[in-house]
């Protein structure tokens, strides 16, 4: 460690950090732009000014000045305060007084810097320079007048993003910050490019001149549009969430948000289910509660328990999901499945089905085999994880999937499971590379378990791992990355078939008469069997919704208090930030309600009480937010259910990034970015 | 002799003779009070009356939906709703006044940026129902068009003191 003295205190700091790092330290503010945590140093805006003792007499930019032995530094000089004076002097001579009409205005690092920092009025008198706009797609707005060329955006484009598509043309004060090109951004982070801009040159463009900081609500939460279990914040105003922002969890997401939990929150106010819809005479018509739960009553009185089945869908909260399985069990069926699209997932032992390495965690391997998966597409944040541990040192990444572009060089090992054997059996030289790696990691995708030989692929999977030293008692190696943010916790609590009944295939094409769909919408309802009985509970009118006999319209995930677990098995709640619409209720109040309406009510009143209930069933429900690592004592493996390993190609388990759920496909936002990014490619691959 | 004196005065209706003769001065002297409503009386160019929207000279609404109004103002009596107009510009879809709420305290004036809200000269706002005093957008622009030229004035009078 390294002494410094700052204003005269003494800190610690670690050697190889700059002086900013150390004014941090040791709790002195030291304005800046262009530096940022995660970013490489650019100095370039020269705010961050402090002075040296024993050092040339003149201000030095703190973030780029490394710091030595016995250091002595002073943030509070005239010398300090005149410079930083001057350089904000500069900075507005060519920034806009526009921040009435700026969306940056009450949240801008120029703003309150310029009031900390700057003096109380203008000399300039001289005109300012104008800059063009860009078009940088559905997401970003862009008023490149007021950028203070800090190449924040273009460093993280390249550097967390791993998409380098922004950069700066001319120098000086013609510097114009650009993608050369004029295209919109490609990268599933572009939305923090929003965040991480000082000024209002990049704003959300959905957002645009909605609404005011000071003027929304914040509410803590959970992103459930992906499996990663984002931390976010959700700012609302009176009924509507009008933007959602990331949170800061180093163990997760660090401080991005990726674009479809960001963007996707429009299709939250539209085609909701706001009231309560019965068939009679074969249409769907608005009823009451009690009429709803009268006519589901009546359907399953006198049909046998095995008859009646319940599946979860992806972004059903856990305590919902826990009330769906005792209701079934009260009514008499095992028929309970969460795995709505058909992985073949085996959920015997927790560690065959969640993320073991842990996000974090990513950054410790040395060598990366991704299997089925398209990480990119599947959860952007792990993706950029590994775009991390990719450039903090060359380590080898193969990928068994089809071809795709994951912003960092790896070897595709081909589309098909057959290659599985060969490095098993170690025969293959990434079988080699694996074994010589000290932490190898094997991410298994949904992709992956998505077919009739899932259970076999898994298996070998889990062998690979096995062979090439990923399992041991310091490092688990073997991951299953999630796509669905309801389907961690559905395995803990134990939302499967029970022994010898029904999964979702059998479930289907009348296998039941009875069908209650918790938000399950990724179902083919076409193979639903005619005359099945389907309750579906939820809250937008999606696939399920149609095929509907009754519609209990449930909350989404910005109004309900619910528990998600994401796919490392972090245990997570998110918290109501504005109530439900019209006659819609929290999912598990549905619940309790129907069980008191069939005279067996659930034993739980209050969310508390079923969350003890939770406790009960899985205790790693009681483990909020704490992720415990554990390595792999274990190494049996899941079973292969008896099938062998095809030679089927690997299919992309999300095939639009944009449009994976019933928010998302609500949005207008996530439309226009499905035109933009995925209808090209797709037309160009016919 | 005062009891005399008293009931003389009584008897001769003294005081009512000097009541008289007040009044009679009076109705000579110059009148305070005003034909109201036919005249009215002088207000200063900072009188804080009922709201109005102003436009620019070339018709364009001057309101650039920066809320800052809606935030200061300490009655919570401002709502106001933004998206961008067709042409990109920032505005309100929505500017609505609670007048019964309003404490005319002419806070949302200072704090407009571009002197698109302002208090105006007009204090004859009075209506028959509660729900007329809930001024919409359209409502204070057509109150700005009426009163533009007094509004200019006022603003005029009173830019050497802001």
């Amino acid at each position: 460690m390294v002494k410094v003295t700052v204003d005269g205190i003494v800190v610690d700091v670690p050697p190889g950090s700059n002086v900013l790092q150390a004014c941090e330290a040791a709790g002195k503010e030291v304005p800046r732009f262009c530096y940022h945590e995660r970013l490489s140093v650019a100095g370039n805006c020269r705010m961050c000014l402090v002075e040296i003792e024993k050092a040339p007499p003149k201000p030095f930019a703190s973030c780029a000045y490394p710091v030595n032995e016995g250091m002595v530094v002073h943030t509070d000089t005239p010398m300090v305060k005149a410079g930083r004076a001057g350089v904000m002097e500069f900075l507005l001579i060519n920034h806009p007084l526009d921040c009435p009409i700026c969306d940056q205005g009450g949240e801008c690092d120029l703003q309150d810097q310029a009031v900390g920092y700057g003096r109380d009025s203008s000399r300039y008198t001289e005109a300012k320079r104008a800059v063009k706009d860009k078009d940088l797609g559905p997401l970003v707005k862009t008023v490149m007048t007021r950028c203070i060329q800090c190449t924040r955006c273009i460093r993280f484009s390249a550097e967390i993003a791993g998409t380098p598509e922004l950069g700066a043309t001319a120098r000086g004060e013609t510097m114009e910050v650009g993608t050369y090109v004029e295209m919109a951004l490609t990268s599933e982070l572009s939305g923090n490019l929003i965040d991480i801009c000082p000024v209002g040159a990049l704003t959300s463009k959905p957002y645009a001149f909605v609404a005011r900081s000071w003027e929304l609500k914040k509410t803590d939460s959970i992103d459930v549009l992906d499996a990663v279990g984002t931390n976010i914040r959700i700012d609302a105003r009176g009924p509507e969430v009008l933007r959602v922002l990331p949170r800061l969890n180093e163990d997760v997401n660090e401080e991005w948000l990726a674009d479809k939990g960001r963007f996707a929150i429009d299709g939250l106010k539209r085609r909701r289910l706001d009231s309560v819809w019965v068939k009679r005479d074969g249409k769907l018509q608005k009823a009451a509660w009690t009429d709803a739960f009268a006519a589901i009553d009546a359907r399953l009185k006198g049909v046998a328990g095995e008859r009646i089945g319940a599946i979860a869908g992806d972004l059903a909260d856990a305590e919902s999901m826990l009330a769906l399985k005792e209701l079934m069990v009260s009514l008499g069926s095992a028929n309970i499945d969460c795995r709505v699209d058909g992985a073949a997932i085996d959920s015997t032992r927790r560690d065959f089905y969640t993320f073991n390495t842990s996000i974090a965690g990513i950054e410790e391997a040395d060598a990366i085999l991704i299997v089925g998966s398209n990480p990119r597409r599947e959860a952007p944040l792990v993706n950029a994880r590994i775009l991390k541990r990719r450039r903090a040192s060359r380590l080898p990444i193969a990928v068994i999937a089809s071809p795709a572009d994951l912003t960092y060089a790896t070897d595709n090992l081909g589309d098909s499971p057959d290659v599985l054997a060969s490095l098993i059996d170690g025969s293959h030289p990434f079988a080699a590379t694996l074994k010589a790696a000290s932490k190898p990691m094997i991410i298994v995708g949904q992709g992956a378990l998505r077919r009739a030989d899932g259970a076999a692929v898994l298996a070998a999977c889990w062998q690979i791992a096995a062979a090439v030293g990923a399992l041991s008692d310091a490092w688990h190696g073997f991951n299953m990355l999630h796509t669905a943010a309801a389907r961690v916790g559905a395995l803990d609590l134990g939302f499967v078939p029970g022994n010898g009944a029904k999964d979702v295939a059998a479930m289907m094409g009348g296998g039941v008469a009875a069908q209650w769909l918790l938000g399950a919408d990724s179902l083919d309802t076409a193979r639903t069997g005619a005359d099945t009985f389907v309750i579906y509970q939820g809250h937008h009118g999606d696939a399920g919704a149609a095929r509907a006999d009754v519609i209990l319209p449930g909350a989404a995930y910005t109004e309900k208090d619910g528990t998600y677990v994401n796919t490392e098995g972090r245990v997570q709640r998110g918290q109501l930030a504005i109530y439900p619409p019209g006659e819609a209720r929290e999912d598990w109040k549905i619940l309790r309600a129907f069980s008191g309406y069939t005279g067996k009510p659930l034993p739980y009143d209050t969310i508390e009480a079923l969350r003890a209930r939770l406790e009960v069933v899985n205790p790693v429900f009681a483990r909020l937010d704490i992720l415990p690592r554990f390595g792999c004592t274990d190494t049996s493996g899941p079973s292969a259910m008896g099938g062998i390993v095809g030679n089927g190609k690997f299919v992309d388990a999300v095939p639009n990034y944009y449009q994976t759920d019933p928010i998302s496909r609500a949005s207008p936002t996530m439309a226009a970015c499905t035109a933009t990014y995925v209808a090209p490619l797709q037309a160009a691959a016919e | 002799m005062a009891f005399l004196d008293r009931t003389a005065r009584t008897f001769l209706l003294a005081e009512l003779a000097s009541g008289m003769a007040r009044t009679l001065r009076y109705f000579f002297k110059r009148k305070v009070t005003i034909n109201y409503p036919y005249e009215k009386g002088p207000i200063s160019p900072r009188f804080k009356g009922e709201h109005a929207l102003r436009r620019y000279p070339n018709g364009e609404e001057r309101c650039i939906a920066c809320k800052l109004c809606e935030a200061v103002c300490p009655a919570q009596a401002i709502t106001i709703e933004a998206e961008p107009r067709d042409d990109g510009s920032r505005r309100t879809t929505r500017y609505d006044i609670d007048m019964t709420k309003c404490i005319y305290c002419g806070l949302c004036e200072e704090a407009c940026p571009v002197d698109a809200i302002v208090e105006g000269p007009n204090f004859e706002f009075a209506t028959e129902t509660r729900e007329e005093l809930m001024y919409n957008k359209d409502k204070l622009l057509a109150n700005g068009d009426r009163w533009e030229p007094e509004l200019a004035r006022r603003l005029e009078l009173d830019a050497p003191y802001r």
